[in-house]
């Protein structure tokens, strides 16, 4: 079998809980970006992102996979075990690349009020988390709003939220990754334009 | 003949043959077949638990006999061939030289000399020491004549 496969984190315990750790502060806090590294990411995929499926992806957590990611699909096959589906209604986690991801969400389970664990959450690599449109953030885990500047949102990205925010406690959770960099978006949290 | 048993059924046989190969002579062999050429480790050496279970009763259930530590190892060679090993107990070594071995398995190039080198000696070995306590355990077999007459 030819193959182009690369290793995981260099460290893979050690790698695996700063980068949880990193993700839970980074969901805790909203509107925080936080810096990770200790893998080399194989294309398209960044940094951020690669570590991030490497962390909460195992064999339990179906995966909906972007098909702009497609080269990245065996690496995370191999490192992951988590089973890659095409219907988005049955998955876990998504792995988008594009904003299109956001029309309606693909169809990807926000869970239910009886169960709203059982959402989805999305891991949308993004241009830039240091520059580009300020959004505003308000919500649990923040004392005063708090900005966020993303580079790779939709336009209209303040109105997509609020009708999922909308939902709560149902909802999709939202992981941005750019470069070596993330910052989440729970539901719980609430965006206008900055 | 080789060509026509399928790839999976004859790299199941290597891979079986290298898993229970020990470090040293796995080296040894190896070095004797062309050495290990340069390679990067994709996952691992690490060392996990599966469990082992087997049929009970008549209706044939699956039935947990139990866990066992076992070692994986996966290695890429910078051709790209990349190679696989479980091997039971914590022997990382043994692990990654058995990856080693079978992505080498895998090169059209090495592959014959491999095989002649490293899986069939392995094999032989493997093979003798089977027989050998088979010979023993059949040595202190009862027979129960008694038994086998009230049956008949």
């Amino acid at each position: 079998m030819m193959s182009a496969l690369t290793p995981g984190f260099a460290e893979p315990v050690s790698g695996a809980q700063a980068c949880f750790r990193l993700v839970l502060d980074a969901m805790a806090r909203p509107g925080q970006v936080h810096a990770l590294g200790g893998v080399a990411a194989p294309a398209p995929l960044c940094d951020a992102a690669a570590a991030v499926v490497l962390t909460l992806l195992d064999h339990e957590t179906p995966l909906w996979l972007d098909p702009e990611a497609e080269a990245a699909k065996a690496w995370i096959a191999f490192h992951t075990g988590a089973p890659i589906t095409v219907d988005p209604a049955r998955s876990m986690f998504a792995l988008a690349l594009s904003q299109s991801v956001m029309e309606s969400w693909h169809g990807l389970p926000p869970g239910t009020d009886e169960a709203p664990e059982t959402s989805a959450t999305v891991i949308l690599q993004v241009v830039s988390l240091t520059t580009g449109t300020d959004f505003v953030l308000e919500g649990p885990g923040m004392r005063a709003p708090e900005t966020l500047t993303v580079d790779g949102l939709p336009p209209d990205f303040a109105a997509i939220w609020r009708r999922n925010h909308a939902q709560y406690p149902r909802g999709i959770d939202l992981i941005l990754c750019a470069g070596n960099q993330i910052a989440a978006l729970p539901r719980s949290v609430a965006v206008r334009k900055g | 003949m080789t060509d026509r048993v399928p790839v999976e059924t004859r790299r199941q046989r290597w891979m079986a043959i290298l898993a229970r190969a020990p470090a040293e002579g796995l080296m040894t062999l190896l070095n004797e077949a062309g050495g290990a050429p340069e390679y990067t480790v994709l996952r691992g050496p690490e060392g996990g638990l599966v469990m082992v279970r087997g049929r009970a009763g008549g209706g044939g259930a699956p039935f947990n006999l139990g866990e066992m530590t076992v070692t994986r190892c996966t290695v890429r060679l910078d051709s790209g061939l990349v190679g696989h090993a479980y091997v039971a107990g914590r022997e990382p070594r043994r692990a990654e030289l058995a990856a080693l071995v079978d992505a080498l398995m895998q090169d059209p190039e090495r592959a014959e000399t491999v095989e002649a080198r490293v899986i069939a000696p392995l094999e032989a070995c493997q093979a003798a020491r089977r027989t050998e306590r088979a010979g023993k355990a059949a040595s202190t077999r009862v027979q129960f004549f008694a038994m086998q007459t009230m049956r008949t």
